[in-house]
């Protein structure tokens, strides 16, 4: 019989089934997954990490570093879960974790007998050499005996979410301190959000049995929830841990909506919030610590506040005859309580002598230190240091209590000793953050409400609110009196961190094999690891490492504590954010048209453009861009090409503005004219490159490529405002506001004179080659007019505004059947421009100067602009410097590969001899062979000479014949025609 | 991180992009012996301090403005924020 009868905060009428390992077991509403466990009987839920010891159920909080349980099954499983924080729920599956053979039977037991080989730093000592033999051997080994529970390695079905919260105040526990302090700070109109990681907000006062204003503490926790729930002005969060805290008032918190696989495909499993607070109080209470004797980590050794709260709030009794072991007045407190409840104590033994005992009519056994435990899979029996043998099948363990301060450091505030209370407490916390309570080494209730009631009255007067009553907390005064450290190291296997299997002998070794600083020991031997960041275990393991150095606490010091405080599944960091919804997709203006004709889509940034259009009958996509190329040659082609930036730029100085950003000059570009321009960074490398048109003296319209659209207005924006803050220049982007197409080929402009107004004459000789102007089409619609030609054909540029583009684009297809108009996407693009030897992103790639790609001469000698000065570097100008060409193979049905690097003939493939790279290749359907750009050195001299294309990926070589890059129309008759 | 703009009030940080060393807005000019070595000490030597330092800050999800903020590097504490515009004046009284 483990369940009491009555009392606690479980709802006996509500019963809930669940698994354990393929049984079915049966807890109640309120229960979480281990006093559900517990409840029945269940004490040995997993094996040790590295042994493969029996472990049980040690706490009853986030804190817990022995029962992590695997929850729920399939493609839902998640590991390394605490049954300690599950909410229970019906149809609740879980398993044990970590062994080879059945949870009682485990095979990998066999590490616990070979622990003298297994100490710290056992793998880095062992797995040396030889070296074959550690991706062969000893990796799958390890790997397959590391870690604990098991991933699905499916994709997670369930829902995840994210959020973000802004509040005056941020209380941070829902505990005795934090509701008194939210309600304090509640009644003055202040808005306030309350967050705790229980599912049930009350904190300790959930587990106690002591009277407030002469009611049980759970009662007044009602009280003050009822009140806090009414106010508008409050956001009371359970189930929901802060997990970081970062600058300037910033929080992380992750809320567990669910981890029940029935609700998580429709609703978030979890939610990671940000929370923006002008200020935080912390009241996140203490954590009880262990005590170091022999075999402490059997299964039925708890510690003790956990055992009241399971007695106190769940009904549970974790024993039949529990026994207590403490060094402060705190296990006194559980002795009673479970008396109370009627449960059988064996007896208290403290460490202490010379005490009076705090509670009477309890067995007790003073001055006493338990040297060892007995049992095989669960406590059957304790030997204190006299040698009397106690039996028992529970220890409930008080060490004392740690201030629960990791949120204090996440910002390097380093904890101080108290050497009262034989804790670290938080010492320069955020400069937003105050500590109340427990969590700041005040263990005492009555202390703890006149603190929180001055701290909190400052704190909302520095905020502008002002004072409003409460009612004064009547409280018994509880005192809490610790004995320090022992003195002496104890021996035997004794654990110190549970869930890394850290023992005293190992800290020893550790320090003695020269790792004396915690970081250090830390690392080495892997204490206050992993999931439970040794919320138990560090300052035992510190105050190890204090006897041994012979330094007091303070001089050993913590580790530096970051965040998450418990983990945060990788899930709830990417929200939503996952498939095609991992980054945001933009749409062109003719994605609906293209759909309609078939386009595969590709992804180019953000955006999602028409690769190419397969019709009927086509079977490769080689087939589909030949076409398109072909067609388009011959015919004409239309392809959108509004992803391009586009920039407005208007003022007086636009001009100067312009040669400033641009390497050549643009300030005497005429007006109806369009320049090519290329833009270099201040340190001479070019940056990118498009075309800028005039329409009037004061306004230009410069467009950039598709991949450098956002950095060089960026650039723009601080070229003006830092660097010519007076100059009248005014910049807007207009990228999504004009939607453009390319229409190209002989049949252009037959084509186009049909869809503009009458009047508008673009002849050869009113709109030759360059000229840009504003039109309308299509009666009526606004329009700007390019003839700029990144295909070679005769071709022209044409902007409609966005809202017009459905319509524009399937009435010019409409007229265009009679001109053979075909569609064409980035592949045919691409080909075009290679064929023509444009420059592009890989030629573009942060490594190419205006010399390498030929454009040496554009770059501005006389004024000054952005990168001429550092491009004119001796290195940057030597004679065999890499120059952009065309490549074809000597073999014309071989296959040029972009990325092969160019190897004289004859010489090994090396870094040494190392001539160049091929930027961009492609098969011409005009040439009828595969061609290639390419930067080599002395390239533009060495036309006709043939080197070798090295592809060392699938050891190839292909002898290529350098070429010029202009392989079709290399005279530009067809664009000026 | 949060960064006070002069206009918007408090921004969240991600809402910037970050440049670096407000010393280079003091860009040389291009003179006629085109003097490289300013220009290098110009791009890359920068100052890297523990401690307070000016540093460019760009509005990119918000009004598109160049700031100047002076944080303390080693606890992140921001301690002014001023429009480059307003910066430049003052240091050009300075």
């Amino acid at each position: 019989m483990y369940r009491i009868k009555s009392g606690g905060l479980i709802n006996r009428n509500k019963e809930l089934n669940f698994s354990f390992n393929g049984k079915n077991f049966v807890g109640y509403e309120g229960d979480t997954l281990s006093s559900a466990l517990l409840g029945n009987g269940i004490h040995l839920v997993g094996r040790s990490f590295k042994y493969h010891r029996p472990r049980g159920i040690f706490s009853s909080g986030s804190e817990e570093p022995s029962a992590l349980v695997q929850l729920e099954e399939k493609n839902f499983t998640e590991p390394n879960i605490r049954a300690t924080t599950v909410k229970l729920y019906d149809g609740l599956v879980s398993n044990s974790q970590n062994h080879v053979g059945s949870l009682s039977w485990d095979f990998m037991r066999i590490n616990d007998y070979l622990s003298t080989f297994l100490s710290a730093g056992f793998y880095y000592k062992t797995f040396m050499w030889p070296k074959a033999f550690w991706e062969k051997v000893y990796e799958p080994i390890i790997r397959n005996a590391a870690g604990l529970g098991k991933l699905s390695k499916e994709s997670d079905p369930s829902k995840y979410d994210k959020g973000y919260l802004h509040c005056d105040l941020l209380v941070i526990g829902a505990g005795p301190a934090g509701l008194y302090s939210a309600l304090i700070a509640a009644r003055t109109g202040a808005k306030i959000i309350v967050v705790d990681e229980d599912f049930i907000l009350g904190g300790s006062f959930n587990g106690e049995n002591i009277n407030i204003n002469d009611n049980i503490c759970s009662d007044w926790v009602k009280s003050i929830l009822s009140e806090l729930n009414s106010l508008k002005n409050v956001r009371l969060m359970s189930s929901t841990t802060l997990y970081g805290s970062f600058d300037h008032g910033i929080y992380g918190a992750l809320e567990v909506k669910s981890y029940n696989s029935k609700n998580t495909i429709t609703k978030p499993r979890h939610i990671l919030w940000k929370i923006y607070s002008k200020f935080s109080v912390l009241c996140t209470g203490a954590l009880e610590r262990s005590i170091l004797f022999e075999n402490n980590d059997l299964p039925g050794i708890m510690l003790s506040k956990s055992v009241r709260h399971y007695c106190n709030r769940w009904g549970v009794i974790p024993g039949n005859n529990i026994s207590i072991y403490t060094n402060n007045d705190d296990g006194w407190e559980t002795a009673k309580d479970l008396k109370k409840a009627g449960c059988n104590v064996v007896c208290i033994i403290d460490q202490r002598s010379n005490i009076k005992p705090p509670i009477e009519n309890i067995d007790h056994i003073l001055g006493r230190n338990i040297v060892k435990a007995k049992g095989n899979l669960r406590i059957s029996s304790i030997k204190l240091d006299n040698g009397r043998i106690i039996n028992t099948d529970c220890l409930a363990v008080s060490g004392g209590y740690n201030p629960n301060l990791h949120l204090t450091c996440h910002q390097r505030g380093k904890p101080k000793w108290n050497e009262v209370n034989h804790c670290f407490v938080p010492h320069n916390p955020p400069k937003t953050m105050e500590v109340i309570g427990a969590a700041n080494g005040l263990f005492n209730h009555e202390e703890m409400f006149n603190d929180s009631k001055i701290k909190l009255t400052k704190i909302l007067r520095n905020l502008g609110f002002r004072k409003i009553a409460v009612e004064k907390v009547n409280i018994s005064k509880k005192v809490y009196q610790i004995s320090p450290f022992p003195k002496k190291i104890p021996e035997g296997k004794i654990w110190v961190d549970l869930q890394n299997d850290v023992t005293v002998k190992d800290i020893k070794l550790a320090v003695h094999e020269g790792f004396h600083s915690v970081e250090l020991l830390k690392r080495y031997t892997t204490l206050g690891m992993a999931t439970d960041q040794g919320k138990n275990s560090n300052v035992l393991g510190l105050s190890v490492l204090s006897l041994i150095k012979n330094k007091t606490m303070h001089e050993v010091g913590t580790t530096i504590f970051r965040p998450p405080f418990t983990p945060v599944p990788i899930g709830a960091f990417a929200g939503r954010s996952r498939g095609k919804h991992f980054k945001p997709f933009r749409l062109t203006p003719s994605h609906n048209w293209a759909k309609s004709n078939n386009a595969v889509f590709v992804e180019a940034g953000n955006w999602l453009r028409a690769q190419w259009y397969p019709i009927k009958g086509e079977k490769t996509w080689r087939e589909s861009v030949d076409r398109e190329v072909i067609q388009t040659r011959n015919n004409v082609g239309i392809c959108d090409v509004t992803t391009l930036g586009k920039i407005d730029i208007k003022g007086k100085d636009s001009g100067a503005f312009l040669n400033f950003v641009y390497a050549n000059n643009f300030g005497k570009l005429p007006v109806g004219k369009v320049r090519y321009g290329l833009m270099l960074r201040d340190d001479g490398i070019a940056f990118d490159d498009g075309t800028t048109a005039r329409f009037s003296e004061n306004h230009f319209v410069m467009t950039t490529t598709t991949a450098n659209a956002v950095t060089v207005f960026r650039h723009l924006e601080f070229c003006k405002q830092c660097l010519k803050p007076d100059w009248d220049v005014h910049l807007i982007s207009t990228t999504d506001h004009w939607a453009q197409f390319a229409i190209a080929g002989p049949k252009s402009r037959k084509l186009l004179q049909e869809i503009c107004d009458p009047k508008i004459d673009i002849s050869n000789d009113k709109f030759p080659f360059m000229a840009c102007a504003k039109i309308t089409v299509l009666e009526g619609i606004p329009a700007r007019l390019f003839r700029i030609s990144f295909s070679g054909e005769l071709a022209y540029e044409i902007a409609v505004p966005r809202r017009y583009a459905d319509f524009f684009v399937k009435k010019i297809s409409e007229i265009g059947k009679k001109y053979s108009l075909v569609p064409y996407g980035t592949e045919a693009l691409g080909v075009m421009r290679i064929e023509k030897g444009h420059a592009a992103g890989n030629e573009l790639n942060g490594q190419t100067t205006a010399h390498n790609l030929g454009l040496g001469k554009m770059v501005s000698k006389l004024n000054d602009c952005v990168g001429n000065t550092m491009s004119e570097r001796d290195e940057l100008n030597k004679d065999d410097a890499l120059k952009l060409v065309g490549f074809i193979p000597t073999n014309k049905k071989q296959q040029l590969v972009a990325g092969s690097h160019f190897i004289e003939k004859g010489q090994i493939a090396n870094l040494e001899n190392d001539q160049g790279w091929m930027s961009s290749v492609a098969f011409s359907p005009m040439l009828n062979h595969s061609i290639g750009l390419g930067y080599i050195k002395r390239g533009n001299q060495r036309y006709g000479e043939k080197v070798n294309a090295v592809n060392p990926l699938k050891n190839e070589i292909t002898e290529v014949e350098i070429h010029s890059p202009h392989f079709y129309d290399p005279e530009g008759e067809l664009l000026r025609g | 991180m949060i960064i006070q703009h002069p206009d918007l009030g408090p921004r969240d940080s991600s809402e910037f992009v970050y440049k670096g060393d407000a010393e280079l807005l003091f860009r040389p000019e291009r003179t006629e012996n085109a003097d490289q070595e300013i220009f290098h000490d110009y791009l890359y030597l920068r100052n890297n301090p523990a401690g307070k330092h000016r540093e460019l800050w760009y509005h990119e999800y918000g009004d598109r403005s160049w700031l100047v903020v002076t944080r303390d590097t080693t606890n992140h504490e921001i301690l002014k924020v001023e429009y480059v515009k307003d910066y430049i004046k003052s240091y050009k009284v300075k």
